[in-house]
């Protein structure tokens, strides 16, 4: 019982909040998205708890980028519902999911690579003080406090006022990540955040996530390495062909079952009849 | 085989000292450098180079050059260039002198040339940002349109402009510098500032590196894009009214030096041509140095029509020492 993330997480916002909150941060309901006659997302459906790490696996062409873009505004979805604390949410661009609290990481992670750490953790939101009519950067201020957040993440602390351009990989990531966790934001989603970097690399990104998680982050972590997925997340969401098809708490889950609902030759005794209807072939084809 | 020890340590220091020049910021300090070996060169090969008169001769002459390339330099810190400057300051001055015959004051005349300025800066900004059209192409049609402009508009007649003021603005100042210099380096200065000290400016430089990611972060780039040309226009602007106090008239001529003494000069400053990497100083520097050389040429006795070539010649190896640096 006590091993159950679901019923600590209820229990702990029972104490601090009212239970309307409840323990889920983003629920997302039978959302569909179809881009002329491909029906990219069928059917998703995932809850992500607070403060742990949800990770969303799936084969090329499952829906994970589609459903992503739709949670953070890019597209917007055809039917479904998403709620965030509670609330449903339908943005009509990526500014108003990053204003109401999901920020996301890319691969190319969007940062300015001749402009210096603090102004890419602090680009499009910096910090001014009035003179006169005038704004000005608070730059001081901009570079302490881009200090507390980079500080809080990354081992191999870079210089504030060093360019993005000298950074190895790994500090680029935690860059990347501090940005997105440090603006009051609800849920942090990583799109392949280690895809492209070596060994030593993504261990440091791993420990940035887990670092992430440890200071309460809601996090949705898209990846294909299994191994990845087993080490750092708290359950598993699982989609084929446009559907959420199944859902693992990752301790009672291993690589080999993974691979198999990814593959669907391991079928969730959960999973919708209608997942079996030839229309998914005529999709295929 | 004993000496092979203390060799190495002296090489590691070495290649140590190497690695720290290698990290000095060489393009933003090229055009500076260039100055001081201009002024080094001139200085012996011509005495009165480096005399108060002189050299307050080359500030006066590179007050308007200064003025262009501050603009340009915003342009091309974004990515974009503006071949419209030389253009838009005719226009400016035409459209000055054209209230001035009408009897305007002098100051209202200016102003009249500055909104026609902006507007024509405001014209290319839209269709680049809006309009999605290369800066190359809408800069090079506003090249044309706006000396076009300003040949109906004066009937390809100058306007003589007789103005104490005028007058008084270059010959007058403070020690070596005239006012219109003054102008100029308080440009600079603003413009600095602007770049170095507000939102805006790190915009500028940010949409410069990579306008997807300042999008995804929700910067407003067409805005910012808009803004550069109007600054740079609106420079032209200022420009205008020190190109009629040096003529003492308002004339629709073409001006195409101070086109390409201006991307000289950001070139000379270290400014990226690609965006994302630009300071204002170096740049005002380059201005100076392209002034300052042609100068010096004359002093010296070179025929004015070696001057063209060697500009061009000292443009293409500061774009090499930038690239070396890469």
């Amino acid at each position: 019982m006590s091993t159950d993330p679901a019923t600590t997480a209820t229990t702990t916002t029972q104490d601090t909040a009212p239970a309307a909150t409840g323990g889920d941060v983003l629920t997302v309901t039978a959302l569909r998205k179809s881009f002329g006659r491909v029906h990219a997302l069928r059917d998703a459906t995932l809850t992500l708890p607070r403060g742990q790490v949800t990770a969303l696996i799936g084969d090329n062409g499952a829906g994970k980028s589609t459903l992503v873009r739709c949670l953070v505004g890019v597209h917007t979805a055809d039917a479904g519902e998403v709620l965030l604390e509670g609330e449903g949410v339908r943005f009509a661009n990526p500014e108003q999911g990053r204003s109401a609290g999901i920020e996301t990481v890319f691969q190319e992670l969007a940062l300015v690579e001749d402009l210096s750490v603090a102004q890419n953790l602090f680009l499009g939101r910096e910090a001014k003080r009035s003179f006169g009519p005038f704004r000005f950067l608070d730059r001081r201020r901009m570079r302490r406090e881009a200090l507390d957040m980079i500080s809080q993440l990354a081992i191999n602390v870079p210089a504030v006022t060093a360019r993005v351009r000298r950074l190895s990989g790994g500090q680029r990531q935690a860059v990347a990540l501090a940005r997105a966790a440090g603006w009051s934001s609800k849920v942090v989603i990583l799109d392949e955040p280690t895809a492209a970097l070596g060994v030593q690399e993504t261990e440091r990104v791993e420990k940035l996530v887990l670092s992430l998680k440890e200071r309460g982050m809601t996090i949705l972590l898209i990846s294909h390495n299994f191994e990845q997925v087993l080490r750092l997340s708290d359950q598993v969401v699982v989609m084929r062909a446009g559907r959420t098809v199944a859902r693992r708490q990752t301790s009672q889950t291993d690589g080999q079952e993974l691979v198999g609902l990814v593959t669907g030759a391991v079928r969730d005794p959960h999973e919708a009849a209608h997942d079996l209807m030839p229309d998914s072939d005529k999709e295929a084809s | 085989m004993t000496t092979a020890q203390p060799a190495t340590a002296g090489q590691r220091s070495a290649e140590d000292y190497k690695r720290r020049l290698a990290e000095l910021p060489w393009p933003e300090l090229a055009s500076t450098l260039g100055l001081v070996g201009l002024a080094i060169i001139f200085g012996i090969a011509n005495p009165g180079y480096l005399s108060e008169g002189n050299v307050s001769a080359i500030l006066q002459a590179a007050a308007i050059l200064i003025i262009l390339t501050i603009g340009q330099t915003f342009v091309v810190a974004t990515g974009g260039i503006d071949l419209s400057v030389a253009s838009t300051m005719t226009l400016g001055a035409v459209v000055l002198g054209q209230f001035y015959a009408q009897g305007w004051n002098i100051w209202l005349a200016a102003v009249a040339g500055l909104v026609a300025t902006l507007l024509v800066g405001a014209v290319n900004g839209l269709i680049i940002s809006k309009g999605g059209i290369t800066d190359f192409i809408v800069t090079l049609g506003t090249l044309s349109a706006a000396s076009g402009m300003a040949l109906i508009i004066s009937d390809g007649r100058k306007t003589t402009i007789i103005e104490p003021v005028l007058i008084k603005l270059s010959v007058n100042g403070i020690g070596l510098f005239s006012w219109a210099v003054i102008i100029a380096l308080g440009l600079a200065i603003l413009a600095h500032v602007v770049l170095f000290h507000t939102a805006f400016g790190v915009h500028v430089l940010a949409i410069g590196g990579s306008a997807e990611s300042s999008r995804s972060l929700g910067i407003k780039v067409w805005l910012v894009k808009t803004g550069v040309y109007v600054i740079s226009a609106g420079l032209t602007g200022v420009a205008a009214l020190l190109l009629v106090a040096r003529v003492g008239a308002a004339e629709p001529a073409a001006n195409t030096a101070f086109l390409l003494n201006s991307v000289a000069a950001v070139v000379l400053g270290g400014v990226s041509l690609f965006g994302g990497r630009a300071t204002v100083i170096a740049p005002v520097m380059g201005a100076l140095l392209l002034t300052a050389l042609v100068n010096g040429l004359t002093r010296v006795g070179l025929s004015e029509f070696y001057q063209p070539l060697t500009v061009g010649v000292v443009v293409v190896l500061a774009a090499f020492l930038t690239r070396f640096n890469k």
